[in-house]
């Protein structure tokens, strides 16, 4: 009996032995030479797999960094200057610096300001309310306002304002990753240079139609006035197709425009709280004086025509 | 169902449901409505490209004068359906839910081009050539009258290396609701059957079957009872049962034959046309009267009275629903189409577009999406999909953007009949999810 069992596990010790001695072999005579580097550069990748850069995931980013003879093309959006010079030194290239990016919605449509035609109460989607139809209010290029850049985000960096119906970005934890980009079945959500200081302004409207059609149906809607074009300094503004365009490399952040807007859809961020009210009471001063102005206009109009049909009126008597 | 086999009738053999028929205004007879003050008129009516506008702003039209060309092959020809001076030509919320290039006309007497034949007389003689049937056809901008809108005569041109040998009719209006077709079959049977003459000589084929419901019995018997007049065409009636008049399903009930996936019913020998782009073609050869107007039926259960109404193209439906006894003030959605494929309406002057086969009001306590609940796997869409896919599968795949498999489980054979949201015992948006990803597959193919 005991014999027996002495044999069987000396067997079973022997097979073990000829296994490992094989397992050994094999590994040794096909072993992958991988890169060293290859783990410590995805090591230092932040490993969210988000795809922002380009690659389907962080392995795959690492691996084309790593063979990449020039790194100045390549950037991690959501680890930033910081991530990219640390790959760098682990691979003892120069990498160039770039600018951080941040979404921002270019919809300044909120629930308020547009035209309510219908009701939806479909499947809870943005794609699938804009390819059945223009969507429950006005503006046709507007945000649908079902949140399906809100949920494409990974980094909870957007919430949907329940007041305005429109999303949020918080700037502080938005990694410019492009997913609620390319989530938006509109295309109102941009990536926009996350600007010196922190400080950008845009023009919060995608419309492309003519003032007037527009305004109909969204109050806030940008109408190619160019009004702004004309106030800027800098050249920064284009107006195409009815629309406002700024350039964010000519703009000098001075904020003349935004006092120039009849209808406050050019929106700054990163300026102190002060900076930002004392603008907005400027372009209320503004609308008060031109208002004003018009009023008198058509008063003086006014009298002008009373006059003119006091004199014809006048005319046969002498 | 014994009766049914005793009847004779046909039906399809995979999935299908049966919803109520509720056709209100099956006794109604076609009624035409008064001239509108002004209509507007979409540049794009059909599928494929939009017809280029041939008109200014102030010109005046002539009724059936062509003012907007076809550009390409698919695409058709839009012509003015009343007469008077050309207004706006700008964008307008159409029927699709999209704003859309139209051309707008103020009604100014009633002027006809010369060309139109306006008796009512039946013209039987079919002295063209089947080249100069599919250019008739095609100068009338004819297009499917049964939703889908496809240029007819582009249906006409067979592929080459496909051989076809029956011409399929569809009476078959399967939509609840719905009586258009109906009517057409019951007061213009002489129309159709030389419609259908005129087709089978333009394809060339000679044999032809018009494939009607039975719950429109007096139809069937109608054209059964002059059919012998028209050597070829047989009428058959086929069992009630939704999406019969989808074409392939059509085909399938009828000929026992199966459209290949991904293929076109040429593949399967036939060529499908609904009844009333039939009417339209006999109008458009015998007649050289364009497509100008359509039968829309009005209906619903809070309509006063439900009816069949010839109007313009470019009516607003506001006209129609007036004539069909005013806008019910309960009303929480107005559909263009049937229940189950139609779409609801955005506005009330949106125009009546060559495809829009009625007009269904639903009261407001009726239009709403019921609570969506957890699917319970009851397999219930699996077994009445039509085309024996697994749209709960295909609905959780598109939904989570895995396109490739969705693809490879055949979600581009989906005909988007909607039984699966239909049967859904817990109202999930299925088909809505479908056509997302279908939606997606083909953005994504395009790109």
């Amino acid at each position: 009996m005991n014999q027996e069992l002495i044999y069987t596990v000396l067997l079973l010790v022997a097979l073990g032995a000829l296994a490992a001695i094989i397992l050994y072999w094999v590994s040794q005579k096909f072993k992958v030479q991988e890169n060293p580097k290859l783990e410590q550069v995805l090591e230092a990748l932040p490993n969210t797999n988000c795809g922002g850069c380009g690659f389907p995931g962080c392995s795959a980013f690492a691996d084309a960094l790593v063979n990449a003879d020039d790194l100045a093309p390549y950037n991690c959006p959501v680890g930033g200057n910081e991530v990219m010079k640390e790959v760098g030194e682990i691979l003892g290239k120069a990498i160039e610096e770039k600018d951080p990016f941040v979404a921002v919605v270019k919809c300044a449509g909120a629930i308020h300001v547009r035209v309510h035609h219908t009701t939806y109460d479909g499947a809870a989607n943005c794609s699938i309310a804009s390819n059945l139809y223009s969507g429950e209010r006005g503006c046709s290029d507007g945000c649908v306002g079902l949140g399906e850049c809100v949920e494409a985000c990974t980094f909870d960096a957007m919430y949907m304002d329940e007041t305005t119906g429109l999303p949020v970005v918080i700037e502080d934890k938005c990694t410019s990753c492009n997913a609620c980009v390319t989530a938006c079945p509109k295309d109102i959500i941009e990536l926009w240079p996350k600007g010196k200081r922190d400080k950008k302004i845009y023009i919060a409207c995608v419309n492309e139609e003519k003032g007037g059609t527009a305004r109909k149906e969204c109050s806030m809607a940008c109408s190619g006035c160019a009004k702004c074009v004309d106030e800027c300094k800098y050249d920064a503004i284009t107006v195409e197709n009815d629309l406002a365009k700024i350039d964010y490399d000519l703009c000098k952040l001075c904020g003349k425009c935004i006092v120039a807007c009849d209808v406050g859809n050019i929106v700054s961020t990163g300026f102190k709280p002060e900076m930002i009210n004392t603008l907005a009471e400027k372009r209320e001063k503004r609308l008060e004086k031109e208002k004003e102005a018009k009023r008198l206009e058509r008063e003086k109009a006014k009298e002008v025509a009373e006059a003119e049909k006091e004199n014809v009126s006048d005319k046969p008597e002498s | 169902m014994l009766l049914d086999f005793m009847k004779g009738l046909k039906h399809f053999h995979k999935g299908g449901v049966h919803p109520h028929e509720n056709k209100l205004s099956a006794e109604a007879p076609i009624k035409e409505l008064p001239l509108p003050k002004s209509v507007v008129i979409p540049i794009t009516q059909h599928i494929g490209a939009p017809a280029k506008v041939v008109v200014e702003r102030g010109d005046t039209v002539k009724v059936g004068q062509i003012i907007a060309v076809h550009e390409g092959f698919v695409s058709s020809n839009i012509h003015a359906s009343v007469s008077g001076k050309v207004g706006k030509i700008d964008k307008v919320m159409d029927s699709t839910g999209f704003k859309k290039m139209s051309i707008s006309i103020r009604t100014k007497d009633d002027i006809w081009e010369d060309s139109i034949d306006r008796t009512p007389d039946l013209v039987k003689d079919i002295p063209y050539t089947p080249e100069e049937i599919v250019k008739k056809i095609m100068e009338a901008g004819v297009v499917g009258m049964g939703g889908a809108a496809f240029p007819s005569h582009v249906k006409l041109s067979i592929p080459e290396g496909k051989h076809v040998d029956y011409l399929i009719v569809n009476g078959v209006e399967c939509e609840p609701y719905l009586t258009a077709d109906h009517r057409v079959m019951l007061e213009k049977p002489h129309e159709i059957m030389v419609g259908t003459q005129i087709l089978m000589k333009a394809l060339g084929v000679d044999k032809a079957i018009i494939g009607i419901e039975a719950n429109k019995w007096d139809a069937i018997e109608g054209l059964k009872k002059i059919a012998p007049e028209y050597p070829g065409i047989e009428v058959q009636g086929l069992r009630v049962m939704y999406p019969q008049g989808g074409e392939k399903q059509l085909i399938e009930a009828l000929l026992g034959r199966e459209v290949p996936s991904g293929g076109l019913p040429a593949d399967a020998g036939c060529i499908v046309h609904n009844v009333g782009t039939i009417y339209s073609m006999y109008m458009a050869v015998q007649k050289n009267r364009p497509l100008i107007e359509r039968v829309v039926t009005v209906t619903g259960k809070s309509v006063k009275e439900p009816s069949n109404l010839l109007v313009r193209i470019g009516t607003p439906i506001s006209d129609l629903i007036e004539a069909a006894g005013g806008l019910p003030e309960d009303t929480g959605k107005i559909i263009s189409g049937g229940p189950m494929m139609g779409k609801a309406l955005n506005e009330l002057d949106i125009p009546i577009a060559k495809a829009t086969s009625g007009l269904l009001l639903i009261p407001e306590e009726r239009s709403k999406r019921q609570e969506v609940y957890n699917c319970v796997k009851c397999g219930k869409c699996v077994e009445v999909c039509p085309m024996g896919l697994q749209p709960v599968e295909l609905s959780l795949l598109s939904k989570n953007k895995n396109l490739e498999t969705a693809q490879a489980h055949g979600i581009l054979d989906c005909i988007e009949c909607g039984s699966c949201s239909f049967i859904c015992p817990s109202n999930r948006p299925i088909l809505d999810y479908i056509r997302y990803g279908k939606s997606n597959i083909r953005k994504a193919k395009a790109s």
